[in-house]
């Protein structure tokens, strides 16, 4: 008996270019997630190698070099050194520590005020002197175009003045300043999507206007709220032009303690490596466990 | 939004004239106690009378009375009006504090003879700072650059757009392959300098990235000894911090598009390539628009993997304008010609980023 149904010849020509074409997309996106690893992989792997297996550019361990915990001993938190005193690690702790705040206060403190701009922009007409609700708008906008360069200088000089230079205030002011914009662009997408009815039912039900946002509109913008201050804390977290600028010795954050790890006799890579993964873990964590909150507050904007 | 509130509120407000009174006393007379604290103060730096000040503190506290004040009269005086006005008066308060008051300051400075380490402090000398720009081949490499760094966004556009399609297909491991291109975008520029900067480019017999290029057949790879190498280096790497943000951004724009659009033209004949290049496309216009500009917002503040890795080198060929800038304030304190620099490089931003925006609104807008 002869087989009646065939594929056809187009067909099963089809099934062969669906198969290459898998083949070029999955390699096509294997090929990138590797490019975006492989760096974060390597800073890893440096970091447990002693100097021979840097100059070797040993790749795996356990195959091609034997682990040792020498860039983490070198920042006093490898098991040995975990429990001694050590000043390195103090001076790590200290930094970590000052970006930490320095990085939250201006993210929450950008995210709430950023947050009452945009809806009081988003629901009520303003006139503030000659300005409108657009031109303050994009006065507030306007904001992102300035470049850290043209405000470091003035700044320095005033926060010398007003004794700030060195100061957590000042970096968190300048900090918050930084990432407003941003702020106010993802809020105000979210609230306009909110319907008004809301907030007008509720004040049928007798809650003051303030009352309505806190209770009513902002539980509903929260992931919005959520996308703003993680891509602040990312943005403040990573900052250096003015941390290198305005601070010293006392409010330096992680990023200038990162740079100026040059060293007398040589880089010593394995103490940079160790340094450099230490801070960028936090925001890895961050990156992998609340992703989707990120791209939701970068796509906020794109798409109107 | 031009004409009313998108949320009537109908309240009664009486307020009575003692209210009325007690909103304009809080606001004059904070007004005048930041009056009378700045006036003792600049009596102090330049009429020689000493109050014990030992900084300008004061006058910021007195500033910031006079703000709280200014935001709870709004308040008193104005009822449940005033209660609106509070959701962005504190924002623009800091905001204009925070930039109006810097840059008039720095206009000032920018037209003075400054130098920290100098014991003399500010002078004006007028326009000397501007003849000294014109006559700087450094500052002009470095806006060059700039350009050069600027243009470098249209092979990064594409490979975020590039990278946003094979998201949008249908694949399997969609999360994983999500956060792994979305990760390096939260590294810091300044450990990214060192990752990949230093560690995999520099060290010289086995970086990975050398060893690769000696696999591939280049004799020596010393990446930034020469000038057009340096930079592109630094170019690669700031694509590979920024090319996750536009990819983002070009992946929502592709979601949004309806599926049956793309259907639509299926139907009608058109395969791949023809409905990428006249459905897909053009429909990601705007998308592509705002991306690219706010990717040139942030290229042109591009300062920290220069600062880190080459600081400039070879001889200014990687410089940008902001790195050169913190240079000439960091090896010479000279805060004058800095600031000047500084503000050149703001108005011929605005120049741009205005003439831009006019032509992206002519693109954006659809054809009629």
């Amino acid at each position: 008996m002869t087989q009646i149904f065939h594929d056809a010849p187009a067909d099963r020509n089809f099934r062969a270019k669906w198969f290459t074409g898998r083949l070029v997309i999955y390699g096509a996106l294997i090929l990138w997630a590797f490019i975006c690893l492989f760096p974060i992989y390597w800073t890893l792997s440096t970091s447990f190698k002693a100097a021979a297996d840097v100059m070797k550019g040993s790749m795996i361990p356990w195959v091609d070099f034997a682990p040792k915990w020498l860039g983490w001993k070198s920042l006093g938190l490898s098991p040995e050194t975990l429990m001694q005193d050590s000043t390195v690690r103090d001076e790590f702790l200290r930094r970590f520590w000052n970006s930490t705040i320095i990085a939250g206060t201006s993210s929450v403190l950008a995210t709430a005020l950023g947050s009452m701009a945009a809806y009081g922009l988003s629901r009520f007409s303003y006139k503030f002197l000659w300005m409108k609700n657009q031109d303050i708008s994009f006065f507030f906008l306007s904001q992102l175009i300035l470049p850290p360069v043209v405000l470091a200088l003035p700044f320095l000089v005033l926060y010398k003045e007003l004794d700030l230079l060195d100061n957590h205030v000042g970096l968190i002011a300048i900090y918050t300043l930084s990432v407003l914009p941003i702020v106010i662009w993802i809020m105000k997408d979210q609230f306009e999507s909110i319907p008004t009815e809301l907030e007008e039912a509720a004040m049928v039900d007798g809650l003051s206007i303030w009352g309505a946002f806190l209770t009513i509109i902002l539980p509903i913008a929260l992931p919005g709220m959520v996308a703003a201050l993680i891509l602040s804390l990312v943005l403040t977290w990573n900052e250096y032009f003015f941390a290198a600028l305005l601070t010293s010795t006392h409010a330096n954050t992680l990023p200038v303690m990162v740079a100026s790890q040059t060293g007398s006799q040589g880089i010593s890579w394995w103490s940079m490596a160790a340094l450099s993964f230490a801070a960028i873990l936090p925001l890895i964590i961050i990156g992998v466990a609340l992703e989707r909150f990120i791209i939701k507050g970068m796509a906020a904007g794109a798409v109107k | 939004m031009s004409s009313g509130d998108l949320l009537h509120v109908v309240t009664v407000d009486d307020i009575s004239s003692g209210r009325r009174l007690l909103g304009r006393g809080l606001i004059w007379g904070s007004l005048a106690l930041l009056v009378l604290v700045a006036m003792l103060q600049s009596q102090q730096v330049w009429g020689g009378v000493d109050h014990g000040f030992a900084n300008w503190r004061p006058t910021l506290y007195a500033y910031l009375v006079f703000s709280i004040c200014l935001c709870w009269a709004q308040v008193i005086l104005r009822g449940e009006q005033g209660k609106r006005t509070l959701f962005v008066l504190p924002a623009a308060l800091f905001v204009v504090s925070l930039t109006v008051f810097p840059l008039l300051f720095g206009l000032i400075i920018a037209f003075s003879n400054w130098n920290l380490s100098n014991p003399d402090g500010r002078q004006f000398n007028g326009l000397d700072n501007v003849w000294q720009m014109w006559a700087d081949p450094f500052y002009w490499n470095a806006l060059t650059n700039m350009v050069w760094y600027c243009l470098a966004i249209l092979p990064e556009y594409v490979v975020a757009f590039g990278l946003a399609l094979l998201l949008n297909a249908q694949i399997r491991a969609r999360k994983f392959f999500r956060v792994a291109f979305l990760l390096p975008l939260m590294l810091s520029p300044v450990a990214v300098s060192w990752m990949i900067g230093k560690s995999m480019l520099v060290i010289q017999p086995a970086g990975p990235v050398i060893r690769l290029l000696k696999f591939v057949g280049v004799e020596s790879p010393a990446l930034f000894s020469t000038g057009w190498t340096a930079k592109a280096v630094i170019m690669a790497m700031d694509a590979w911090t920024f090319i996750p943000f536009m990819m983002i951004m070009i992946l929502a724009g592709l979601q949004a598009i309806p599926k049956e659009l793309q259907e639509a033209a299926r139907v009608d004949g058109a395969t791949g390539w023809k409905s990428f290049w006249e459905v897909t496309f053009p429909l990601m216009l705007p998308v592509t628009v705002t991306a690219l500009l706010i990717r040139l917002i942030f290229k042109l503040k591009l300062a920290d993997i220069i600062i880190n890795v080459t600081s400039g080198g070879p001889g200014g060929a990687t410089d940008s304008v902001t790195s050169f800038i913190f240079r000439e304030y960091r090896d010479r304190s000279n805060v004058g010609y800095g600031t000047l620099l500084a503000m050149v490089y703001l108005v011929l931003i605005i120049i741009v980023m205005t003439v831009l925006m006019k032509f992206a609104d002519k693109a954006v807008r659809p054809r009629t």
